[in-house]
């Protein structure tokens, strides 16, 4: 795990780059917004302690709101999703458990887990977002549209990047 | 105690996860213009509407120090309204009497006493010596004649009514310059007496009866009255019945003319007959 630390510097500092610089000007029809930094959360190991899932999503939220300028809000959401991943992860148990030594990636697990791990988190990641934004009830239903569009588009791209970054066969399914 | 740290550590995951959850909201709230002003406002109504409760009930525990400020800001109040104040606005209007030369001020003034029904009638009008009121000073209403003023306080003067027996006024008849004098005959409210007029001198009835100015209280051509009647009196003169045009029984607003030539002559007047 240790010998992976670099690695995951890496990839956050790329993730946010990526996020601010590029996805965050990404708006088609004026609502739809998609948010991919959240992927860090999603590939983190199993054993992550939760303490170390809560405090690393808060920072990075916090940096990507650094850079929009809107303190609290994606460190709220990614937080959320970060309390939400453990008990996720226990659901969507093989029946044996997750092996040792393994990520929660495609490539390990599968098209369709993967699908339902990420879909269920970004999910609830841009419902969070989407509503502590608008920091109210009123056009309820034109949030959730927003919500369900960017979630759609999200994990779209956040799917054809596990496609674009692991190869296929690195363990046996 | 232990048992708490036990708990405390069994939902160590959960309790860590509000504390950065609720951390981040306050980030949000304090620096996002919009959000705080949204959850100001929120915070506001919900918080409004226990303070509203609560003071529905202390509010009758200062009942009695409200109504007594209540009852002196009334008293002030009061003191301040337009009616509790008398106007000591005086307006001035200068006629230029070229006839004889004098300058008249007329200044106007409410009547707030009057009486018709005694044999000396007096009036009170709510202007005095403050506001340059003076003994001596003609009163009329419109033009029509009224009386003299008599005694003067400092924000009051009583005025002899034209309806008193002791008041004589010099009067003339308007077409043909006759004059005489006029008085209060006694009887009712519009009937004087204009004597003095010689029997050579044409009287109609009709005939409008004016101040002639030789007195130097009023100005010339102040209307008295109009002739009702008259009868030969005493061989030379007329005694001739007058209709007050004056309706003594509604007058309200009153002018005060100043003479401002009078005691200069006046005081020839009483060198010449001294003389």
């Amino acid at each position: 795990m240790i010998k992976r630390l670099p690695r995951y510097i890496i990839n956050f500092i790329l993730l946010v780059f990526l996020q601010v610089f590029i996805f965050n000007n990404i708006q088609f029809s004026g609502f739809i917004n998609p948010y991919i930094y959240i992927i860090f959360i999603l590939l983190l190991p199993f054993e992550t302690p939760k303490w170390m899932l809560l405090m690393l999503a808060f920072l990075l939220g916090l940096t990507v709101d650094l850079f929009t300028n809107t303190i609290g809000m994606h460190s709220s959401a990614t937080v959320f999703m970060a309390f939400l991943r453990p008990y996720l992860l226990k659901v969507l148990a093989p029946r044996d458990g997750y092996e040792a030594e393994t990520l929660p990636q495609l490539n390990y697990y599968g098209f369709s887990w993967f699908l339902r791990y990420a879909a269920v988190l970004v999910i609830a990641h841009h419902l969070f977002l989407f509503y502590i934004e608008v920091f109210s009830f009123s056009n309820f239903f034109f949030t959730l549209l927003r919500v369900i569009l960017s979630s759609i588009f999200s994990i779209f791209l956040i799917v054809i990047s596990q496609y674009f970054f692991y190869s296929k066969d690195k363990r046996k399914r | 105690m232990r048992n708490l740290i036990n708990f405390l550590l069994r939902i160590h995951f959960l309790l860590l996860f509000v504390l950065i959850e609720v951390f981040s909201i306050i980030l949000l709230i304090n620096n996002n213009n919009f959000h705080k002003a949204s959850f100001v406002n929120f915070s506001r109504q919900v918080s409004g509407r226990f303070y509203l409760r609560i003071a529905d009930f202390t509010k009758y525990l200062s009942l009695a120090d409200e109504n007594e400020r209540l009852v002196e800001e009334n008293a002030r109040l009061l003191n301040i309204i337009e009616s509790s104040y008398k106007s000591d606005e005086i307006f001035f209007r200068t006629v230029n009497d070229t006839l004889l030369n004098q300058r008249y001020q007329y200044t106007s003034a409410s009547v707030v006493n009057n009486s018709v029904n005694k044999k000396h009638n007096f009036l009170t009008i709510n202007k005095g010596s403050l506001q340059g009121i003076q003994p001596e000073m003609a009163v009329v209403s419109n033009g029509k004649i009224v009386g003299v003023v008599k005694g003067v306080s400092k924000n009051y003067a009583t005025v002899i009514s034209l309806l008193n027996l002791d008041l004589k006024v010099s009067a003339k008849i308007k077409k043909n310059g006759y004059f005489g004098s006029l008085s209060w005959t006694g009887n009712g409210f519009a009937e004087a007496n204009l004597t003095e007029i010689p029997l050579h001198a044409e009287v109609m009835p009709g005939d409008t009866i004016i101040t002639s100015g030789y007195s130097s209280i009023y100005p010339e051509g102040i209307l008295i009255g109009f002739i009702s009647d008259y009868e030969e009196k005493g061989g030379s003169f007329y005694n001739i019945k007058v209709d007050l045009a004056t309706d003594f029984k509604k007058i309200n607003h009153v002018q005060v003319i100043s003479n401002l030539m009078q005691t200069e002559k006046l005081g020839l007047e009483k060198e010449t007959t001294n003389d």
